[in-house]
């Protein structure tokens, strides 16, 4: 796959489609694969990679790229084209600067997946089908492909790329996805079970950003967190209810707008599982208003910005079922 | 930082009474930036007005907080009284400790607490207001008319003599509504035809009116000043400007057997139809439910009998889009129907009719020409029971809860007339009060009892049962405290009146609001009666209320006088609380554009700086504020919080939660 | 514990400038009770709340809130209370999610004309915060007041 890639972009570039492509490039680590721009042929050489760990959703970026000077070319895998298509509808990418090659993507790989499987010191990770081998410093280990991909991927919703100007792979399907299974979980809980929970995952919370920093829905031209009129404005943690409320914020205002692209549980350097709460309003959303998949399509309304005269009211939550709080 | 006055009033008692008002300045004048505060007997009045305005200028104040009644109340006259000591309009703010606090709380430490918490947060919130300034927007001068009933057309003619235009929309096929059913009116008598037919023929004459028969309100967008109406004509299957009101093709149409709506199904009529001799506009209409021709293509015998070629099978709904500064709400009443009223055997009998029904039978173009006939038979009756309150003052889910009001009156009425024109009759009426507050009104009903010896019993009728051509009433005489029985032979039921079904979907249309029974809220029950809380729709007529016909006049007239003062002006001062894009945080993301009910929100591209000496081509929000009505529903769907609203900002009400939650 | 005996619980109603705020004014005018623990915020429509300022609220140690709007169907600015309506039944079930009590939030329509369910809905909401007791859960403690 790398190869193909490496070979699309060299040709976008050498017939000058476009003057820049978007991609990724190792890290400090191999495995910690970071999104690069890329302007001459000897940098793509040199330096784009795809591999597992190209899990780094590049939509985001558009955002800027797509207003600088000179076309842009981008490898969207599927879940990015929702993020990608997303934005589009939000007027926060010009189309017209950006040539879209979508990839086939069969699921990205987790280093902590692999490290909990007794991986210590990896320095290498090749795949071959199903089968991962892993090198590490004390020898060689054979893994299930299966048993290593990330969260989203495990309970990948779509293999279809959304937006495309052309295609490297096959085009994939909507899937039957269990990824609602854990928000069903938690809901089962009772408040003070569902409290502890979250008291015990958001107090991990560093106030990195990072979650913020990654999400191509978190593309404000100023984040309220930023804002000192916002009245939210906070860098530095002081006390848990911060995080509480931090997350809240964020979550609310991605709501009707989040794809469940992942990203943000994928960077959390606390390992916080922070797309159950974006996944709790789509699954919501889902329930109360009809099925909706932020970036699907560019004409559905966002169900935030949208209403039917019978929706139900917010009393629902108090009346449906489990422990009363 | 401002420099806050405080200014608490007692409201004479009103507020002193629960609220420790010297306490409460007290206190709020150790809050940052107040500099002045006082307390004052009624600082609404005159006086109270000079002391706030005084106290402007000799402490420089650049903020004022009143703890009054509620801003509903008073905003507006405090407002006014800064804005003449140079203060800007906006710079003040109400804790409304009356409504909100001495009225509501009965312990004078609670109320106080809560009266200096109200205060704070009033406070907070000046400190964050800024000077506003309100834009203008045109008035457009014409207005409509919902209903063409007296409501209606009084309305519409004072409106159109006052030189404005006026269109009419009305659903029947005629004006006139539920008065041309009527045949006399009380308290005088006169015949209800003789004095609304002329004013329908002058609102059809009127060079200012145009009359929509046959029409239905389908949309309405805009806001005061500016209302974009869609008006439904629908198809009546007849060219209107061709058609002369001969009446040749009612008399020839084949299809006889098409019950009389206007006579209240108790004569039939055609199904191609003038509804009455004085219709205006005297125009045919084809009854599509009935026409032959319609459904099943064969008959053609009005198109064959028209010499002026009026009949138009083809015909179809047509829509009219018009402008308006302000519409007017007359869509009149209707009896309930009666149908859960079996105990009276009004689905049993044709002898057991309603009071609107026995209005027809008295009415000389009624289906009897006059002649009161019983229902069944054509018999004369000679026993008439008259039962008042039906469905009326009812606590159950059958009827209404509240008081018809016009139901003694013509039950008095109907009684008296009965007795003038056949004194052989006994009548009897059934009542739980008689209620006759109006002019003349009590005078009327004592006649009915003394001089046409009317019998009046208070009590209710428990039973109508129709046994070998009479109808078995039995009732109970509460004063005399015995059963009756009477052999009737008709029994009249004074139905409670509701509102039209068409008030309900028309007050969503309008975003007019209704109380629990379906009748129009006035924006203010004693001092502003005729006006929706809604800027530009007025009320007139039993919309807004059961009314007889002096009272809807008077209404009708009233609501006249508003919209003619509206449309008196050539721009309304806009609302200054508008929203107010910061461009520099705008995402462009459309969000707010697709909540915004007005379509105030368009976009731009707009050029930024960027970062290395580059520009930026961004596209943002821009409001208008001419359109914007300030709901805030932008602010909200704002992602980056870019939109706020002013007035009303993010800053300000967040300050307030502080305050009230410190 | 003595803290719970003496609650007073801080109770934010955001109410519509249109319908609940004349509802508040009417049970006024009428002398209908309820618990001055509410306090209300006036906004120009119920879609003018942020869910920034009901947390906001909580932060700051109120222990309930309630939005007050017109009733569907009779909004002034005719679609206002449709799209609260969505982001509160978001906003609620995110909170119950975490596990903050349902009872601390509630959304009622009160008409102009309603000032009896006002003050009814007041006092029963403020029934359930005395029942729920403080506001523990989304409390910042920077702001607890002594």
């Amino acid at each position: 796959m790398q190869k193909r890639l490496k070979e699309k972009a060299l040709e976008l570039l050498s017939n000058c489609t476009v003057t820049r492509v978007l991609g990724w490039k190792t890290g400090e680590f191999f495995y910690d694969l970071t999104p690069a721009v890329f302007e001459t042929a000897e940098e793509v050489e040199k330096e784009f990679v795809y591999s597992g760990f190209s899990g780094a959703n590049l939509s985001k970026y558009l955002i800027q790229e797509s207003r600088k000077q000179g076309k842009v070319a981008v490898f969207l895998k599927p879940c990015d084209s929702y993020s990608f298509q997303q934005l589009l509808k939000e007027h926060r990418i010009l189309r017209e600067n950006v040539y879209v090659v979508g990839i086939s993507c069969n699921g990205l790989l987790d280093m902590e997946k692999i490290r909990a499987q007794g991986c210590e010191g990896v320095t290498a990770v090749t795949e071959d089908g199903d089968t991962l081998t892993v090198d590490t410093l004390y020898g060689t280990t054979k893994l299930s492909r299966n048993d290593c991909l990330l969260e989203r991927c495990a309970v990948c919703k779509s293999k279809k790329i959304v937006a495309f100007d052309e295609l490297i792979g096959e085009q994939g399907e909507e899937l039957e996805s269990n990824r609602f299974d854990r928000v069903a979980e938690l809901e089962a809980m009772t408040p003070e079970e569902r409290f502890a929970f979250w008291r015990e995952e958001l107090s991990r919370c560093i106030r990195c950003n990072a979650c913020r920093n990654v999400c191509p829905a978190c593309s404000c031209e100023k984040c309220v967190f930023d804002n000192e009129k916002s009245g939210v404005r906070n860098k530095a943690i002081a006390d848990s209810f911060e995080e509480n409320l931090f997350h809240i914020i964020r979550a609310f205002h991605v709501a009707g707008r989040c794809t469940d692209c992942g990203e943000c549980s994928r960077v959390c350097p606390q390992n916080i599982p922070l797309h159950l709460l974006n996944r709790k309003f789509i699954k919501d959303i889902n329930e109360f208003y009809g099925v909706y998949q932020a970036g699907a399509d560019m004409d559905t309304k966002s169900p935030l910005t949208d209403f039917t005269l019978d929706d139900c009211e917010p009393s629902i939550v108090h009346e449906r079922g489990g422990v009363q709080g | 930082m401002q420099r806050i006055g405080v200014f608490v009033c007692w409201c004479g008692s009103n507020i002193a009474a629960t609220v420790d008002v010297e306490k409460v300045s007290q206190v709020l004048a150790q809050e940052p930036g107040v500099v002045f505060s006082t307390n004052y007997q009624y600082m609404c009045s005159q006086a109270g007005q000079e002391m706030i305005q005084e106290s402007i200028h000799k402490y420089q104040l650049t903020g004022v907080v009143i703890c009054s009644c509620s801003p509903r109340m008073h905003e507006a006259t405090f407002r006014k009284t800064c804005e003449k000591a140079g203060l800007n309009a906006h710079m003040v703010e109400i804790a409304n400790i009356r409504e909100q606090c001495s009225w509501i709380h009965k312990d004078m430490a609670t109320g106080t607490e809560k009266a200096v918490i109200l205060g704070r947060a009033a406070i907070a919130k000046v400190h964050l207001n800024a000077p506003l300034t309100a834009g203008q927007s045109p008035v457009k001068k014409r207005a409509l008319v919902i209903g063409g009933g007296i409501a209606g057309i009084q309305t519409a003619l004072d409106i159109a003599d006052a030189g404005f235009d006026v269109d009419i929309v009305e659903k029947q096929p005629t004006i006139g509504g539920k008065m041309t059913q009527i045949d006399k009116t009380f308290p005088t008598l006169d015949c209800a035809a003789c004095i609304l037919t002329p004013k329908m023929v002058d609102a059809a004459q009127h060079e200012k009116i145009h009359i929509y028969s046959y029409a239905e309100v389908e949309k309405v967008k805009g806001f005061v000043g500016n209302f974009q109406v869609t008006i439904k004509k629908k198809a009546r299957y007849v060219d209107e400007t061709k058609c002369t009101g001969c009446g040749l093709c009612t008399e020839k149409c084949p299809q006889k057997k098409v019950p009389n709506a206007f006579n209240l199904g108790l004569d039939n009529r055609r199904a191609i139809y003038i509804p009455f001799a004085q219709a205006v506009p005297k125009i045919a209409t084809i009854d599509a439910d009935y026409c032959t021709m319609l459904k099943s293509g064969k008959c053609g015998v009005c198109s064959k009998v028209c010499t002026a070629g009026a009949i138009d099978y083809k015909q179809t709904d047509t829509y009219i889009e018009e402008e308006y500064g302000a519409i007017v709400v007359a869509t009149g009443f209707n009896p309930i129907k009666l149908d859960k009223y079996d105990e009276f055997a009004y689905s049993q009998s044709p002898d057991v009719v309603t009071s609107l029904e026995f209005e027809r039978l008295m009415n000389a173009a009624g289906p009897t020409g006059g002649t009161l006939l019983r229902p069944s038979d054509g018999a004369h009756p000679h026993t008439i029971v008259f039962v008042q309150c039906v469905g009326s003052r009812c606590d159950d889910e059958k009827g209404k809860p509240y008081c018809s009001k016009i139901c003694c009156m013509y039950t008095a009425k109907h009684a008296m007339l009965c007795r003038e024109k056949y004194p052989d009759t006994d009548v009897y009426v059934f009542y739980i009060d008689v209620r006759t507050p109006g002019k003349n009104f009590d005078e009327f009903y004592r006649r009915a009892v003394e001089e046409y010896g009317v019998h009046y019993i208070k009590g209710m009728v428990g039973k109508v049962v129709p046994q070998d051509g009479k109808l078995k009433v039995q009732a109970s005489d509460l004063l005399g405290g015995s059963q009756l029985h009477i052999e009737a032979d008709m029994v009249v039921l004074a139905a409670a009146i509701e509102p039209d079904e068409t008030a309900r979907p028309l007050a969503t249309m309008l975003t007019a609001s209704m109380d629990t029974n379906d009748f129009f809220t006035e924006a203010h029950p004693k001092l502003r009666p005729v006006e929706s809380p809604t800027a530009g729709i007025f009320l007139s007529g039993a919309c807004q209320g059961p009314k007889d016909i002096p009272e809807t006049v008077a209404q009708a007239s009233a609501a006249a006088a508003k919209v003619i003062g509206l449309l008196c002006k050539d721009s309304l001062t806009c609302n200054p609380c508008t929203a107010q894009p910061d461009e520099l945080m705008c995402n462009g993301c459309s969000s707010c554009e697709k909540v915004c009910p007005y379509g105030a929100i368009t976009y731009a591209d707009k050029e930024f700086r960027g970062p290395n000496r580059t520009t930026l081509l961004r596209r943002v929000a821009q409001v208008n504020p001419a359109v914007c009505q300030g709901c805030g529903a932008c602010t909200v769907a704002c992602p980056s919080g870019a939109m706020d609203l002013k007035g009303f900002s993010n800053q300000q009400i967040m300050a307030e939660v502080d305050a009230i939650c410190r | 514990m003595s803290v719970t005996e003496n609650f007073k619980p801080t109770i934010v109603a955001f109410c519509c400038n249109w319908c609940s705020y004349a509802g508040a004014d009417l049970s006024g005018t009428n002398r209908l009770q309820y618990p001055a623990n509410v306090k209300i915020i006036r906004i120009p429509c119920s879609c003018r709340l942020n869910p920034m300022f009901v947390l906001r609220a909580f932060q700051k140690g109120a222990d309930g809130v309630i939005l007050c709007g017109c009733h569907p169907g009779d909004c002034h600015y005719t679609t206002g209370n449709y799209y609260a309506r969505r982001r509160m039944t978001l906003l609620f079930s995110l909170l119950d999610f975490m596990g903050i009590e349902r009872g601390r939030t509630r959304v009622e329509w009160v008409s102009a004309a309603e000032g009896a369910k006002f003050a009814a809905t007041m006092n029963e909401f403020t029934e359930t915060i005395m029942k729920l007791g403080p506001n523990r859960r989304l409390e910042d403690l920077r702001c607890r007041k002594d």
